[in-house]
């Protein structure tokens, strides 16, 4: 194909603003599929994708519209993923911008829009839903003319669910986006912007070339990380796999690459040939690290395995989950998990709950800290637990907060911000009614309860996103939880000095609430280093006896005795006091209960 | 498990006058006609199962129900047909307990009187829906004294539902006034499913907490005037221990008779079925009447030995229970004060008692049958 007769877009929304189905309207519209062929919500392939309405992994699906090839990449939608998502646009030259009519724009509008911008794609302004009773059209694309500089007139108006205006995108996309440059002639280079693992065939890169042309059976090379493969396969999506000889400058499509380690191939990297391949790579290429870290543990000790197994094959699909085997003193053997957000980490816990049947106990998330020890070394710290007792200094990282709200809340997330350790940014009008507040802000308060803060605070009405700006020398102490004198280490955290005490109570108050009364007394502690912050007592039992027993009840009161002893083998030891696994859940999901 | 046979026989009288709210035994209301034919029942009981008991019989106890209430005649029938024993004991109810009764039961062997009291507080005793009022209770008290027994023991129950620690104080002052050999002293139980838990269990719920402090005052307020905490709920002075229930907390042998009852007997244990009709026709048969069986294994027998020993006050020896004893628990409950081991025996602490339940289940070794599984 050559390549004027080529666009390369992606959609890029807010959560909820209709992107799935949109691209869902186009597979139908082209006749890339047929209705009986019509799923809702066809690249959205995974059952928990489905539910949440956001789409985890980045496809790309190939469709005809009046002589012209139409490369849609699907991206994904959340703040987790900003650099998958980047990459996805610079495998585009255009973008499609959607806004909810009703909704205006939102965060992750913004954020995408940022993004789109930065990475030079021509945007195409769409609001849809249109058709809801709700809408405000004219206010949306007011909104969405303003943010990306375009006169209003050229905003889209459509109804992806009824179909309206759908054509209407698909005929902006071939006049308003540019074709894909390339050398054709070149030796060749494609951006890998996303893979998958197929059980059968190994990983399975997408990527947008750029120049030249790529061969089955060629021998090819990842620049960065150096690995090398034959192309088994290469082929393009409709929406499903369709295999082709050649892949051409300006192309999207996929290579079987026939690796079996994921990891081995990173988004971001490029591809050329082993021999007489480019001798510069595309620009751009990181190595995403994760940012927040949880133990993750399997409630039955017995479930080890299936737990290290499945976080092996949830791996396979996602080289951004890291984890290595983790023992608790506490909770037995487990794994310390790495994610790049918290979206991340409860994609991943569902994930490894739902469609592998995991009862798991997840340690509060902490965030990965670098820390200068007193000898003067360096450490990246990813546990409380490895937090030395008295470092030089701790850097955490910090992160650039948008909040979208209606005026009447800006007060109350300022204060919000201020409680954690926020600064002030700077704050924008996007219209009368709505302000947009940017915030520095430690990641580590974002990551513990800040979500349902947030949401309760501005009524659900507060849309946010975040990016790393870096990390900054905090404050911080490692907090430990000490029952009858010994710690209990996945109950440790990493807070901020001043926070310490205030964590340390709602801590050890929760505990003397759920560690059923033993033989002897029991002190709850809170410690910073050999300072007790808070303290509780569970006292001691005075009685624990069977009242009476006499011929006819002795088989009764035998059993009564033999379940309770059961009942204690079930209990984690923690030196002394018996703890029931009840009592961890409690602790650990303090936050969740406030939900 | 002795060859020699039982040498404790249990004999269930269940006739009530009423069923209180609270009870969960075996119990039939009224019935009077019915009293003599049930008792020819026991008899015939007692006759098919008389090669299970030792020649030698230690102790007799007539439970139930109320055995007192059963009529007087049919009464005087059934302890003419008890075996001798050291101890013949029976269970009383205070509004039963008159001077005719009173000599009925010394004429007929009876040497110990069980009197279930359970509170001097009228309010209280509505609470239970006991019939008898305080005074019954002492009147009763003054009649079996009349009658020269003088091994009587008296029940309390502590923790009825409105019952304050200063009500409990007073009730274990007329108690201890009356001067009785023996009392037993227990936390009332809300067994579920009874009418009494479904009316008081959140009040029993809310109070739960309060029973720790109610216990130690029982056994306070007991051995400060000299009575002997032979056993978790249960007291005496001179060397006055119930002598059929201490066999059953030494584990040793027991025929039980009549409906519902319980026997032991070399390492079988069966309940009779608590039916009167299926009982009655049984026996008329001269049949077994139907029962549920049990076997007790060696590894369970010793579980039971030890946990019926930690009841009482004197130690038990390691010996006779070393492999049912886990010792990793001993020596952790050892540190904390609650068990003491010496001398190759095993007795509780003062505190230990005080959560004896606890303990011997902590105590309690695997079932080694199961850890080759």
């Amino acid at each position: 194909m050559p390549l004027d007769r080529i666009r390369n877009f992606s959609i890029v929304a807010h959560i909820d603003h209709g992107k799935s189905t949109l691209a869902d309207r186009i597979l139908e519209v082209t006749e890339t599929l047929s209705k009986r062929e019509m799923r809702e919500q066809v690249l959205d392939s995974m059952e928990l994708e489905r539910e949440r309405g956001i789409t985890i992994k980045a496809q790309a699906v190939r469709v005809m519209w009046k002589g012209h090839q139409l490369n849609l990449i699907d991206t994904p939608g959340h703040v987790d993923f900003t650099y998958e998502v980047s990459r996805a646009l610079q495998a585009c030259e255009g973008a499609v911008l959607l806004v909810d009519a009703a909704q205006g724009i939102q965060a992750q509008t913004l954020a995408n829009a940022h993004l789109t911008i930065e990475n030079d794609l021509e945007i195409v302004p769409v609001v849809n839903k249109i058709d809801l009773p709700q809408a405000d059209p004219d206010a949306a694309a007011r909104e969405v003319a303003d943010l990306v500089g375009e006169d209003v007139t050229r905003v889209l108006r459509i109804s992806a669910k009824t179909g309206q205006g759908v054509e209407g995108v698909l005929d902006a996309i071939v006049e308003r986006i540019p074709a894909p440059e390339g050398d054709p002639t070149a030796p060749p280079r494609a951006l890998i912007f996303d893979s998958s693992y197929d059980q059968y065939r190994g990983v399975v890169a997408f990527v947008r070339v750029i120049d030249g042309h790529f061969e089955t059976r060629q021998e090819l090379r990842a620049m960065a990380a150096g690995t090398r493969f034959e192309a088994e396969e290469l082929g393009f999506f409709s929406p499903d796999r369709s295999p082709m000889p050649t892949l051409e400058a300006g192309e999207v499509g996929y290579v079987v690459t026939g690796l079996k380690d994921v990891s081995r191939l990173r988004v971001g990297d490029t591809l050329t040939s082993a021999r007489g391949g480019a001798a510069e790579p595309l620009p751009g290429y990181k190595d995403v690290k994760p940012t927040v870290f949880a133990g993750l543990y399997p409630t039955d000790s017995d479930d080890y395995p299936e737990l290290r197994d499945a976080l092996e094959k949830l791996k396979l699909n996602d080289a951004s989950l890291f984890y290595e085997p983790e023992t608790s003193q506490a909770l037995g053997f487990g794994f310390r998990c790495g994610f790049l957000g918290l979206l991340h980490m409860d994609i991943v816990r569902e994930r490894l709950e739902r469609e592998f049947d995991l009862d798991l106990l997840v340690t509060a998330p902490n965030v990965a800290y670098r820390v200068l020890t007193k000898s003067g070394q360096e450490v990246e710290v990813h546990s409380p637990a490895d937090m030395p007792p008295d470092p030089e200094r701790v850097d955490e990282p910090y992160i650039r907060a948008t909040t979208i709200v209606p005026k009447d809340y800006v007060g109350t997330v300022m204060e919000l911000n201020n409680d954690r350790r926020g600064r002030f940014h700077h704050m924008e009008y996007l219209s009368e009614e709505r302000v947009m507040l940017a915030y520095d802000l430690p990641l580590a308060e974002v990551v513990y309860d800040y979500y349902d803060q947030l949401k309760s605070r501005t009524k659900g009405y507060a849309s946010f996103d975040y990016d790393i700006i870096g990390f900054e020398e905090g404050d911080l102490v490692r907090l430990d939880v000490l029952l009858a004198g010994d710690p209990v280490d996945a109950l440790s955290l990493v807070v901020h000095r001043r926070a310490a005490h205030a964590r340390g109570k709602a801590l050890v108050e929760r505990l003397r609430e759920e560690i059923p009364r033993q033989h002897f007394d029991v002190p709850v502690q809170a410690a910073i280093g050999a300072r007790i912050v808070a303290r509780e007592t569970i006292k001691a039992k005075r009685k624990d006896v069977l009242a009476k027993c006499y011929g006819g009840d002795v088989t009764r009161k035998r059993k009564l005795l033999e379940r309770q002893k059961k009942g204690k083998k079930r209990m984690k030891q923690v030196g002394q006091v018996e703890v029931p696994q009840e009592a961890f859940l409690a602790v650990l999901n303090l936050d969740e209960d406030k939900r | 498990m002795s060859a020699e046979g039982a040498r404790h026989l249990y004999v269930h009288l269940p006739f009530c006058a009423h069923r209180c709210g609270y009870c969960d035994f075996v119990t039939l209301v009224g019935r009077r006609d019915g009293h003599g034919a049930y008792v020819d029942a026991l008899v015939q009981e007692l006759e098919l199962e008389g090669a299970l008991l030792a020649d030698r019989i230690e102790t007799v106890f007539l439970g139930g129900g109320t055995p007192t209430f059963t009529d007087p005649a049919a009464l005087t029938r059934l302890l003419e047909a008890m075996p001798h024993a050291d101890e013949v004991s029976v269970e009383a109810n205070p509004e039963t307990v008159t001077p005719e009764l009173a000599s009925l039961l010394r004429e007929g062997g009876v040497t110990r009187i069980s009197l279930g009291a359970q509170s001097f507080e009228p309010r209280l005793l509505a609470v239970l829906e006991r019939k008898a009022g305080p005074d019954d209770v002492r009147r009763a008290f003054y009649h079996l004294r009349d009658a020269c027994f003088d091994n009587i023991s008296l029940d309390l129950i502590y923790g009825i539902p409105g019952q304050s620690a200063s009500d409990l104080d007073r009730d274990l002052s007329a108690a201890i006034a009356l001067e009785p050999e023996h009392l037993s002293c227990y936390e009332l139980e809300a067994k579920p499913g009874t009418r009494f838990t479904h009316a008081w269990g959140d009040e029993l719920v809310a109070q739960a907490d309060a029973m720790e402090g109610y216990f130690e005052l029982v056994v306070e307020r007991l051995v400060a005037v000299g009575y002997r905490w032979y056993e978790t709920a249960n007291f005496c002075r001179d060397g006055r221990q119930a002598q059929h229930n201490l066999g059953y907390w030494l584990a040793r042998d027991y025929l039980g008779i009549g409906i519902g009852a319980v026997s032991t007997v070399a390492g079988l244990r069966w309940r009779n079925a608590p039916k009167l009709g299926a009982y009655m026709a049984a026996l008329g048969a001269g049949r077994r009447p139907p029962r549920e069986l049990e076997e007790l294994d060696s590894p369970t027998r010793l579980r039971e030995r030890l946990m019926l020993g930690l009841r009482l006050d004197e130690p038990l020896a390691l010996a006779e229970v070393g492999p049912a004893v886990d010792r990793e628990a001993l020596e952790r409950l050892r540190r904390l004060g609650l068990v003491q081991e010496s001398g190759g025996e095993l007795a509780l602490t003062r505190r230990g008692r005080f959560l004896g339940g606890g303990v011997t289940a902590e105590l309690f070794a695997e079932n080694p049958a199961k850890t080759y599984n």
